[in-house]
């Protein structure tokens, strides 16, 4: 038996250690530690509620936007407050615009050098390269003579000798099974996708000023100004922008990334059936067709709220939020009832208590604490979220579009419904996904079109504003589906201010230690007989992590330096 | 051609063997000439550097971070971050992008450092609290991996406001000792490029400032370049002539807020931030905050998460003091670079206002007639 620790993982947002042991060739153990914390909760405590959205937005910079949203959800829950339809779609369009960009990413920058080996592209003939590009997809950014560029500029790079971020990179590994010609075409596309988030990201900065961190949130609404008769608000023109830069997104997603991954994928069959993990998968559900807060009314969401247990898909079982609890028994925090105990959000308590190793260290004992992550159950089940389990409740509820583009990459590739649940499947979840909410992106346009012509241009409801208009104490919580899946925030506000907040996050689900019943959470399963080539190279078990595309900032649970806060947050 | 040959090659060269004419790189460092607030008279020189330079290594190290100064970074344009990372540096080490993971990523930055005259970006404050265990990679705490990158670094390059000033972790009460990079490296040169995040024109200005000219830019007491933070964005701001008229947004989609009008009165730091927003603007020049219609916060200022919060009042208000105290202690020190251009009347009168026990109408705060520019 080996034992390895893979840290940092790269190609993910934040700080991801995990400790495996290899045996025989495969992961037999494994366990996912979160080596950074900040404390932006306890930060938090005492501020203008109004205010917690641009602090809860520096959770993460790479799903800029997701915990403002969250965070506005959940005072305007707290608040009793409704956001005019045109705030609710405009928000709908930058969440799903980045969802589009945040796949795109992770796929092509984050994730396809774990199946690309780029070196090997080197050996790649242009003209051929050519013809598979032809073959699998209209895409324009193709041609021999396009090919015979890249690879004359991968050759110079190369030769250079400076390799800049692909040093040490795994080339020439085993488990790499492209040919020379796909691997070349996966450099272009690369290249072609840093330039297309580039200019597809500019939607956030015309609604909200810029990207990341775009600043156009308010609790009751937000503050881009809508006006067909002024040229400093959304108008006409900025509609047309809009339209055609949404455009080029789903071109992008239909053209390159779904294409891409049906030709990838029938070289790496056999991780359909790797990296399946817990079997549990959750979600929140999310856009919102009408200006109600979704967090507590699900009904009339684009994509559906629900749980699937045991890889069962004919049955999505009804989310009640009160189930959700939290684990410190392998967390570095401390409860007053007993390290063992599961407390839910509105019951929690955070008090940090670190028991690792003092720094420089090798591994961590992983038999007591070794993660600044909590672990986080439903109903006392670990669970996953994310694009996976999003796909597989829509799929399960009979959401047509995605039972639809399902059905159709399973029959493209030739595999059943269980192929879905590995870490290919993920992957191809997550590009799925991509397409649905791309179409989406531009039906939600097109009803904020219609709403503006019908003559309503409201984007604030400033009814309680005024903070002299609240009531003494108020709580309440906001669900949002994010690009890595289902987060919650849980706010009191007292006289005004902040009182408490609580954040349970999509990569703490998934990223999250062992409970006090040692189940392990889903990176820690899904890495279970993982192979490994060479244990000195942990190629494939990047491969897995990264098909949950982990985002650490987010999920490293924040906690109060004091200790011993009791949480009231009710669940209205 | 041999390897060694190769790598000498410049950067002129190099666009040029991939078809990218002399007349379109510049253009390239026309727009970097002005980012840079140079006469225009320096582009040619800059031009000439760029050709001439020979990929200097780059080391980007991630502490207590977002990571949103990684994907401001990403959203480089002319060049492009294919571009910077292929032609323009040798970015060896940078956790977002690079491809090895564990300890092939640990030796790629060690191979890096080992040669000395690299520069480090940093991004994200560093935890100094109980030793440091806030924040490790690869079982070593964030001040280690700093101390030995810094070491016989050419220059340090901090992206954003946490790694410049200590940032949002460090606001108010700061949990984990979070500092700013100048707080804890010393003996190395170091420039400071607050922002929440960043913008990567000022960035890449930096970088080819260095380039061009073998030092970093010129800046304030604070570290920040004067070229990107030396005037105020309320005197660049496209909305200062409705200001001057007394023209203001009262409420979040009122008529004076769709027509683009002064959003002082919502709360905009503008009058107290240092920054070039209003000039370069954001995503490509494509808009910025205050241009979608809110108000500017001062991320670009130390503390501004404890100084100018709430956001949506005139003046700030931090945790741990009173609405009443907070002006006269802290409220001058804060609005001090705003007095300059109010005139002191202006700022003596808003203070008063806020020192009453009910506060004024928004009206009475800020008339337009003190909105004079030292008039």
């Amino acid at each position: 038996m080996t034992r390895i620790a893979v840290d940092p993982i790269t190609r993910i947002e934040g700080h991801l250690r995990i400790e495996a042991e290899v045996e025989g060739g495969s992961v037999t153990d494994a366990w996912s530690s979160s080596t950074m914390w900040r404390g932006i909760e306890t930060i938090l405590k005492g501020r203008d509620p109004r205010d917690a959205w641009y602090f809860a937005q520096r959770i993460c910079g790479v799903c800029t936007t997701v915990h403002a949203l969250a965070s506005v959800r959940a005072v305007e829950n707290a608040l009793g407050i409704v956001p005019p339809l045109n705030a609710q779609l405009v928000r709908n369009l930058i969440s799903l615009s980045q969802f589009v960009q945040d796949h795109v990413v992770h796929f092509y920058h984050l994730h396809a050098l774990d199946w690309v080996d780029v070196v090997s592209a080197l050996d790649a003939d242009p003209a051929a390269t050519a013809d598979l590009a032809a073959s699998i997809s209209d895409y324009p950014i193709s041609g021999e003579g396009h090919f015979a560029a890249v690879k004359e500029r991968l050759a110079n790079f190369v030769a250079g000798g400076r390799l800049g971020p692909f040093a040490q990179g795994y080339w020439g590994h085993p488990a790499y099974q492209l040919p020379p010609e796909a691997n070349l075409m996966a450099v272009s596309h690369y290249l072609d996708a840093l330039d297309f988030q580039r200019e597809y990201i500019k939607i956030h900065a015309i609604l909200g000023g810029k990207n990341p961190h775009l600043q156009t949130y308010l609790v009751g609404g937000m503050a881009v100004p809508i006006d067909p008769k002024s040229q400093n608000a959304i108008n006409a023109g900025t509609l047309g922008q809009l339209r055609a830069i949404l455009e080029t997104g789903l071109r992008f997603v239909s053209q390159a990334y779904i294409p891409d991954v049906l030709a990838v994928a029938p070289f790496y069959t056999d991780w359909a059936a790797v990296g399946g993990g817990l079997g549990n998968y959750m979600s929140f559900g999310d856009f919102p067709s009408e200006g109600q807060n979704p967090s507590v009314d699900p009904d009339a969401l684009y994509l559906p709220r629900g749980l699937i247990f045991g890889k069962d898909l004919g049955t999505v079982v009804p989310l009640d939020p009160s189930k959700i609890t939290e684990y410190v028994a392998h967390s570095w925090y401390s409860y007053e009832a007993g390290d063992d105990a599961g407390l839910a959000p509105f019951d929690g308590e955070t008090s940090p208590n670190y028991t690792g190793p003092e720094p420089p260290y090798d591994f961590l004992d992983t038999d007591s604490k070794y993660s600044w992550l909590k672990a986080p159950r439903y109903d006392d089940t670990p669970v996953e979220v994310g694009p996976l389990a999003r796909m597989l409740v829509a799929y399960g509820s009979g959401h047509e579009r995605v039972v639809e583009l399902v059905n159709s990459v399973l029959t493209t590739l030739g595999v059943g419904p269980e192929a879905l649940f590995s870490t290919l499947g993920r992957t191809a979840a997550r590009a799925i996904e991509s397409q649905v909410l791309a179409e989406h992106s531009l039906e939600v346009l097109d009803q904020l079109a219609a709403n503006i012509a019908g003559g309503d241009i409201q984007t604030h409801n400033g009814k309680m504003w005024d903070p002299s208009t609240w009531p003494p104490s108020a709580e309440g919580f906001g669900m949002h589906e994010a690009p890595r899946g289902s987060l919650s925030h849980w706010v009191t506000i007292a006289d005004g201010s902040i009182d408490h907040y609580q954040i349970v996050v999509p990569s703490t689900w998934n990223a999250g230690p062992r409970d006090a019943g040692g189940q392990r959470g889903a990176y820690e399963s899904a890495l279970l007989g993982t192979p490994m080539a060479n244990p000195d190279q942990p190629l494939e078990i990047l491969r897995t992590v990264h098909s949950f595309d982990p985002c650490m900032a987010c999920a490293a649970h924040i906690l109060d330096k004091d200790g011993n806060e009791i949480v009231e947050v009710a669940v209205q | 051609m041999p390897a060694a040959t190769i790598a000498r090659e410049t950067l002129g060269e190099k666009l040029g063997a991939r078809g990218i004419t002399r007349r379109t790189f510049l253009a390239f460092s026309a727009g970097l000439t002005a980012t840079l607030a140079l006469p225009s008279i320096f582009s040619e020189r800059i031009a000439r550097a760029l050709e001439a330079s020979d990929k200097p290594t780059l080391i980007w190290l991630e502490f207590q971070d977002c990571a949103g100064n990684t994907e401001s970074f990403l959203r480089a344009h002319d060049p492009g971050v294919a571009e910077i990372v292929l032609d323009l540096l040798s970015v060896d080490y940078h956790e977002t992008i690079m491809a090895a993971a564990g300890h092939q990523a640990e030796a790629a930055k060690e191979a890096a450092i080992e040669g000395g005259g690299h520069i480090v970006v940093v991004e994200g404050s560093v935890p100094t609290a109980d030793g440091g265990v806030y924040c490790t990679i690869a079982g070593k705490t964030a001040l280690q991996h700093l101390e030995e990158a810094a070491a016989g670094a050419a220059a340090i390059i901090n992206t954003g406001t946490c790694s410049s000033f200590g940032g949002i972790p460090a606001a108010s009460p700061n949990p984990t000792g979070a500092r700013g990079v100048p707080d804890v490296v010393s003996g190395v040169p170091i420039v400071n490029l607050p922002g929440c995040p960043m913008n990567v024109d000022n960035l890449l200005a930096v970088v080819v400032h260095y380039l061009t000219f073998g030092a970093l830019p010129p800046t304030d007491g604070q570290g920040r370049p004067l070229f990107a933070y030396g005037q105020r964005i309320h005197d660049n701001c496209e909305r200062r002539a409705h200001f001057d008229a007394g023209q203001f947004a009262l409420e979040w989609g009122d008529e004076g807020h769709r027509k683009g009008w002064c959003l002082y009165k919502l709360g905009c730091k503008g009058p107290s931030t240092f920054h070039n927003c209003p000039s370069i603007r954001w995503n490509d020049g494509t808009s910025w905050p205050i241009g979608a219609g809110h108000g500017c916060v001062g991320c670009s200022e130390a503390d501004f998460w404890d100084t100018m919060s709430p956001f949506y009042e005139r003046l700030p208000k931090p945790p741990g003091f009173g609405v009443t105290t907070n002006a006269d202690q802290i409220g001058l020190a804060i609005v001090g670079a705003t007095a300059v251009g109010f005139g002191a009347h202006g700022v003596a009168k808003v203070i008063q206002h806020k020192n009453r026990p009910s506060d004024e109408a928004p009206e009475a705060d800020m008339e337009h007639s003190e909105g004079g520019d030292e008039r």
